[in-house]
């Protein structure tokens, strides 16, 4: 299960309406599984259909992390034509077996969707998410 | 000649768990052999067809080592080098 607050739920999605139709994708980092620190990445692919971290942002978000004995407890991006489940790339080049991965979709105009995911060697398995107020 | 690589979570497995192992080579490519030897399975997840794999970033020091000389990059001692699967997807 994936407990996130309302505060860094509603962040991502406004990041990913912001971007919409272009995928947005960022990170939340944390310790102990819980995401406290919110980090909207760049998209450098500038992509509807695809998003990839830039990778000297990366490395920069992951080092910092490093040194703050954070890791990154929340992956998240958006699907802004399809529902909010993890694609066959999606799924193809998870590399955080301990990350949550948070979909969103952007598709309908008014309601979003928001989903949570581990994603392990090739294996999808959906969370619940609980919002904390 | 030592140079600290430091391995992501999700090749721990090849590393007996170890954030950072120590390797030697005069370039990267001969870094990544180095690390084969000792951690058997490592470099098939790095190198494709004598290529960098599309999907794995490799940093010498502060660099992407795409913007350097990827597998031909010259090392020194003393250098750090970082790998991080890109976060990528559809």
């Amino acid at each position: 299960m994936l407990s996130i607050s309302q505060e860094l739920a509603d962040r991502i999605v406004a990041h990913a309406r912001a971007d919409h139709p272009d995928e947005a994708c960022g990170i939340i980092a944390g310790r102990g599984g819980v995401p406290e620190r919110f980090i909207p990445m760049e998209n450098a692919e500038r992509s509807p259909t695809f998003y990839r971290f830039d990778s000297m942002e990366q490395f920069r978000v992951w080092k910092e992390m490093d040194e703050r004995d954070e890791e990154p407890v929340v992956i998240y991006h958006s699907h802004t034509a399809t529902e909010a489940y993890p694609s066959r790339t999606d799924v193809s080049y998870a590399s955080e077996p301990d990350a949550h991965y948070v979909l969103v979709s952007t598709k309908d105009d008014t309601e979003v969707e928001f989903r949570s995911y581990r994603i392990l060697e090739g294996v999808i398995t959906e969370e619940e998410v609980r919002f904390i107020p | 000649m030592a140079i600290e690589v430091r391995i992501p979570t999700i090749l721990r497995n090849y590393t007996d768990g170890a954030k950072a192992v120590d390797a030697e080579g005069a370039t990267l490519d001969e870094l990544i052999s180095n690390l084969e030897s000792r951690h058997p399975g490592i470099k098939d997840r790095l190198v494709d067809q004598g290529n960098l794999r599309r999907f794995v970033n490799v940093y010498l020091n502060d660099e992407d080592v795409r913007f350097l000389g990827g597998l031909g990059t010259p090392l020194s001692d003393g250098d750090t080098v970082t790998v991080l699967p890109a976060v990528a997807g559809g």
